[in-house]
């Protein structure tokens, strides 16, 4: 087919591949998003939900927190963000909004995975005359972690999804190849950027599931 | 023409009743598309989804290629998916249904089987010895059974398709996501707003009214609560 290898042949120039609009840069912004985001939202999102399963409250927020998120037009909220205040400062109206979209899925896990501990082993930990504290590091947390990690794991898949919608907001990452395509009419380009972006997605959705497959057993056996 | 100081379009305020009053047709016409975009997706999802499940139930070779590949497509990002239909489709509504139909099929592919598989089986061997054929076993029984676990997989469908349709102004066939978009190049913050809150409207909207659906076709789960 035509488009195939003239995609194949604008892969394959080496300019496409350098300077600050190439392939290597946009990877770059897009991996940089990506890993910032995804940090940033398990830093805000595990540890409310630790607590919060820990003592059994807000079920409800966690659950509705993820339908909520999915209502909302990730488009939309990148816009929106970008039209207040905060879009003059470069690219923090896309973390901001990269974050509000991969903590719903990192919260819900978490939290169902520290409710679904069984209880009688709570109940056993409590007789042991464990605390709080204790319950929650070495009993709730390691057999709550095979979900927490699905959770983790569905965060950055989305992450990377939603990064690359920020290029249609004007921000960096590898959609700004899809975008650049685009606005020059240049099918070959808009394929190539979408094979490149469809990869790297494929790519961060298998790491973390090899991942999961190289973890301790007892995490295994868990899910 | 020239806007009176007042006027909350000239000041480009976030809420303005002047814009709602003034771009009422543009805005029912996204609304239309958005809607019609998100129908036609869904329908012809489902009209795929159920032989693939049935499919995936029937053969077991047949429950892995089909939940796998699913879940590939699922992964591809949606600015992703709708430039690689391009060549296919070029710049039309059909590309962005497309692109929305792959996205639905691995919700409800999943939570048809989900809902088949979990249909008990003394309920199917009773439904034998009451000499149901096949067909009749499949729509008279397993099918309204397995209604409440494809009902949550279309409700999820519906709201993710909602708001992926805004991500078809890149083709300039995304509903309300047109308005979002030209109102992100022109700093229109009204437009921007409106077109947003609109989008979350019709994707809240949608959903109870499947809800509502499956109350109606699932009397009995009412009688028992």
């Amino acid at each position: 087919m035509n488009t195939l290898s003239e995609t194949w042949s604008w892969l394959t120039t080496a300019t496409h591949w350098s300077g600050p609009d190439g392939i290597w840069s946009r990877l770059g912004e897009h991996l940089f998003l990506t890993v910032v985001c995804l940090l940033i939202s398990c830093l805000i999102a595990l540890p409310v939900a630790l607590v919060l399963g820990h003592l059994g409250k807000g079920g409800a927020l966690a659950v509705n927190l993820s339908n909520i998120g999915r209502a909302v037009p990730t488009f939309a909220v990148l816009v929106l963000l970008l039209l207040t205040p905060i879009g003059t400062y470069g690219q923090w109206s896309t973390i901001i909004a990269l974050v509000l979209f991969a903590v719903p899925p990192l919260l819900t896990n978490a939290y169902v995975g520290m409710r679904e501990v069984d209880r009688d082993v709570v109940r056993a930990a409590r007789g042991m005359g464990m605390t709080g504290r204790q319950l929650l590091w070495s009993v709730e947390l390691p057999l709550a972690l095979p979900l927490i990690l699905t959770g983790v794991r569905i965060a950055a898949v989305q992450l990377v999804a939603t990064a690359t919608l920020a290029a249609l907001a004007g921000g960096g990452g590898l959609g700004r190849i899809i975008t650049a395509g685009f606005n020059l009419a240049s099918t070959p380009q808009v394929v190539a950027g979408a094979i490149l972006v469809a990869v790297f997605a494929l790519l961060v959705e298998s790491l973390f599931e090899a991942g999961q497959r190289l973890a301790p057993r007892r995490g295994r056996e868990a899910v | 023409m020239t806007a009176p100081p007042d006027d909350c379009l000239a000041r480009n305020e976030w809420i303005c009743g002047a814009y709602l009053s003034s771009r009422r047709e543009i805005l029912w016409d996204a609304a239309l598309q958005h809607v019609q975009l998100t129908v036609l997706a869904v329908l012809i999802g489902l009209a795929l989804a159920v032989p693939l499940a049935l499919a995936a139930r029937r053969w077991r070779w047949a429950a892995g290629p089909v939940l796998g590949l699913t879940t590939v497509l699922y992964t591809i990002p949606s600015l992703a998916m709708f430039s690689l239909l391009l060549p296919l489709y070029g710049l039309s509504a059909a590309l962005v249904v497309a692109g929305l139909v792959l996205y639905s099929l691995t919700l409800l592919v999943r939570n048809i089987l989900a809902g088949l598989r979990a249909v008990p089986e003394e309920t199917r061997q009773a439904a034998r010895g009451m000499g149901y054929g096949p067909l009749r076993l499949l729509l008279a029984v397993e099918f309204p059974l397995a209604l409440p676990a494809a009902m949550a997989g279309l409700r999820i469908a519906t709201v993710s398709a909602v708001s992926l349709v805004t991500v078809g102004a890149i083709v300039g066939y995304g509903g309300l996501g047109n308005l979002i978009y030209s109102g992100m190049n022109t700093y229109f913050k009204a437009q921007v707003l409106t077109a947003s809150v609109l989008c979350v409207v019709i994707a809240v909207a949608a959903d109870l009214l499947l809800l509502g659906a499956q109350r109606l076709l699932t009397p009995w789960t009412r009688r028992q609560a």
